[in-house]
């Protein structure tokens, strides 16, 4: 049978893609569509670079959503004589059926490969960036309005790990000799704490005043909460619906551990910047507690910095997984991690470029939307 | 000034204490010391072998007093064998005398266990190759930046800015290791044809030529040249609405000599800072960069450190590294205030 030449591959992929474009239209007609009543996200709408960005982003959402209809073989699967198949090349055993972007040097299928690592790193990076920003918000806050020796040590601390090389201490972290210690546990057992305080006192503060509403709240995170922390760290559900594999468990801490200190610093910044407002001296006078005033009066009104970095470090912990999966820490050997494709392509990169090209321009078109998209919410919050 | 930098060396000689504890207390867990033995000795070593080894070497002894025999501290570890061979810490191959002290205060980094050689020796030759590097990269990396910085931001809004900053997004966007394979691709692959330059700058390490130098260095530049050409930008920018450039502008000075007299040096402050903190971050460049390029400087020898859990070797190499992140972090502060007379630290 005939290899596909380029204009026909490229229709198969289109094609391939059509769940991601019926989801995309309908997303993007609907937020036209309600604009005006959507805030910040509509006005995204008016840079053309947040529009960009959106897109981008929003299609490699939806491709890990609908990955499974996308892909055209099974990503693990190894088909004999199609090894190192250039682009387009008919599989064989199966008539009518192409790898796409061509076979990699273990005779698996490149496109479906890449369409399946987007769902490794879309389950990863947004999850590992809210960790990062809840363990940042729960220290930053009464570290800016506290000041003092609180603010001191943890700064101090902070330094010290942001004073430490990333590479180094992944190099350090992950490794299967580290899981066998146990150390991953503990840091998850301490960084897996902030979420449930932060929750416990966010509720507490805002009710403690209606005693029966506070207790429904605080018991319900406190169930739920400490339900998913004894599976997220310690892999002891009772039920089994939380459970975190020990090799990604090591990575999720890690990525977590590196990136909280900077959330921190930059919500101590703004915290800093915020307690010298009239607002804060208001409820100050009206006698609000510290926890209140932190998280009701600083915290909603420093969300605009924090949106915006919240959509880059998302795009930097995807580029820091790519990162680990190059240096084969990826989140398991099997695994269609982008990172780890890009490092078994470049070994045979000059004689043939298709193994490594398609990860390696997935990886930087996501990020890419993830910086369009931060840049068009800055522009577009700067102007309120 | 003398005491802020005095109060300065003291939190960063802390900060490297703490560091290299850390890194102590990694390397030195349980399962990488057995690695070390097995790696060192045999792979079949039974347990008992293992915990002789480590006995014999002196890895059993408490983690502090192991810790304060690399600072140099306490006194090395000896073992006089039956045999009258000595086992110990400061028992160097060639040497006649044994010290007792032989730590990071006397000058002794340790022994390198992959590469059977002084540390020091290992780390300053990988070091000159990263330097080179380096240099390099500066000098293709800052001027570039710069200029694209300064001409996006002398008109802010305008089509020159929005396409050099959509550039600048787009190379902060691409890490290394995409651009290092799209580069590797374009230019020097065998199945596209253009053939400029070398996938390989091995041949760099002695002889360093534009054909196998220019891939590795336009890779890092490429990533690193975006953060700082947004900074320029936006500090330009906002200089350019200052109230003394629309008095220049007014008074019918030239546009082009309002950005080149007035604007660029006050523009210029906070970029340094910027270049100065960026330098840290070309860590990790380096490290994917000559993996890739397979430069044997010193990012590869932090990975075969860590890889083969080369303990001396990988405390010293994470104390350049801390040593860096510091220093520049301390001339960024100093040099901000000599390039801005407004601020004053107390």
């Amino acid at each position: 049978m005939e290899s596909l030449s380029s204009l026909q591959i490229a229709i198969s992929l289109l094609t391939q893609f059509l769940p991601v474009w019926v989801g995309l239209g309908i997303i993007i007609s609907l937020s036209m569509y309600y604009r005006p009543h959507l805030g910040l996200y509509g006005h995204l709408f008016d840079s053309r670079v947040g529009t960009i960005g959106l897109i981008l982003v929003l299609f490699w959402v939806l491709t890990a959503l609908f990955a499974d209809l996308i892909i055209t073989h099974d990503p693990l699967a190894q088909i004999s004589g199609m090894k190192n198949k250039r682009p387009g090349f008919p599989v064989r055993g199966m008539e009518g059926t192409f790898y796409l972007l061509g076979g990699d040097n273990l005779a698996r299928d490149i496109f479906s490969r890449v369409i399946m690592g987007s769902r490794t790193v879309l389950s990863i990076a947004p999850a590992a960036t809210v960790f990062a920003f809840m363990v940042g918000i729960t220290l930053g806050l009464p570290a800016g309005y506290r000041s003092g020796r609180l603010d001191t040590t943890l700064s101090f601390l902070s330094n010290l790990v942001l004073a430490f090389p990333v590479i180094l201490l992944f190099f350090l972290l992950v490794t299967p000799e580290i899981r066998s210690t146990g150390v991953p546990i503990y840091l998850a057992a301490v960084l897996f704490l902030f979420p449930i305080i932060l929750f416990v006192v966010l509720f507490q503060s805002r009710f403690y005043t209606q005693p029966t509403k506070r207790n429904i709240y605080v018991s319900l995170v406190l169930v739920i909460g400490f339900w998913a922390y004894s599976g997220l760290a310690f892999n002891m559900d009772p039920l089994g619906v939380f459970y975190m594999e020990p090799n990604l468990l090591n990575i999720f801490v890690s990525v977590v551990f590196v990136n909280a200190p900077t959330v921190f610093r930059i919500v101590r910044g703004l915290t800093l910047d915020i307690k010298t407002r009239d607002y804060v001296a208001a409820a100050e006078t009206r006698g609000e507690g510290p926890w209140y005033i932190m998280l009701w009066e600083i915290l909603p009104n420093a969300r605009g910095p924090l949106i915006v970095d919240f959509c880059l470090r998302i795009g930097y912990i995807t580029i820091l997984l790519g990162t680990l999966g190059f240096f084969g820490l990826g989140v398991s050997p099997e695994s269609p991690d982008w990172g780890m494709t890009i490092n078994e392509g470049r070994k045979l990169l000059s004689i043939y470029p298709h193994l490594a090209i398609p990860p390696a321009l997935a990886l930087m078109s996501l990020v890419l939307g993830l910086n369009l998209l931060a840049d068009g919410l800055r522009e577009q919050s700067l102007k309120d | 000034m003398w005491i802020f930098i005095v109060k300065r060396t003291g939190v960063m000689a802390l900060t490297a204490l703490c560091l290299t504890f850390l890194v102590f207390f990694l390397t030195n867990l349980q399962p990488n010391l057995e690695k070390l033995a097995k790696t060192q000795g045999t792979m079949r070593m039974s347990d008992e072998a293992v915990d002789r080894w480590l006995e014999q070497r002196g890895y059993k002894q408490p983690l502090l007093v192991r810790y304060g025999e690399w600072l140099g501290v306490s006194p090395g570890f000896l073992l006089v064998k039956d045999n009258g061979k000595t086992l110990g810490r400061c028992v160097k191959p060639g040497a006649d005398h044994i010290p007792n002290y032989c730590g990071v205060l006397q000058g002794d980094m340790g022994w390198s266990t992959v590469f059977k050689d002084h540390v020091s020796s290992i780390v300053s030759k990988r070091l000159g190759l990263t330097g080179w590097l380096m240099l390099f990269v500066m000098l293709v990396m800052v001027p570039m930046a710069l200029i694209i910085g300064v001409l996006a931001g002398m008109r802010e809004g305008s089509r020159t800015d929005r396409s050099l900053s959509t550039f600048a997004i787009i190379t902060t966007a691409t890490p290394e290791y995409v651009s290092g394979v799209v580069f590797v691709v374009v230019f020097a692959s065998s199945a596209v044809g253009l053939r400029w330059f070398k996938g390989s700058s091995a041949s760099a390490m002695d002889d360093i030529t534009i054909a196998n130098f220019t891939l590795p260095v336009i890779t890092m530049a490429f990533y690193g040249m975006g953060y700082i050409a947004r900074m320029t930008r936006a500090s330009m920018a906002e200089v350019m609405t200052a109230q003394y450039i629309r008095t220049a502008r007014l008074k019918g000075v030239s546009f082009t000599n309002i950005v080149l007299k007035h604007a660029l040096r006050n523009a210029l402050i906070a970029p340094f800072t910027v270049i100065m903190l960026q330098i840290p971050w070309l860590l990790t460049g380096v490290v994917i960069v000559e993996t890739l390029f397979n430069y044997k400087g010193f990012g590869w020898l932090l990975v075969q450190a860590a890889s083969n859990n080369d303990i001396d070797l990988l405390l010293a190499c994470s104390m350049v590294a801390v040593f860096v992140v510091l220093v520049t972090q301390l001339i960024s502060d100093i040099g901000y205030v000599f390039l801005n007379p407004r601020i004053r630290i107390s």
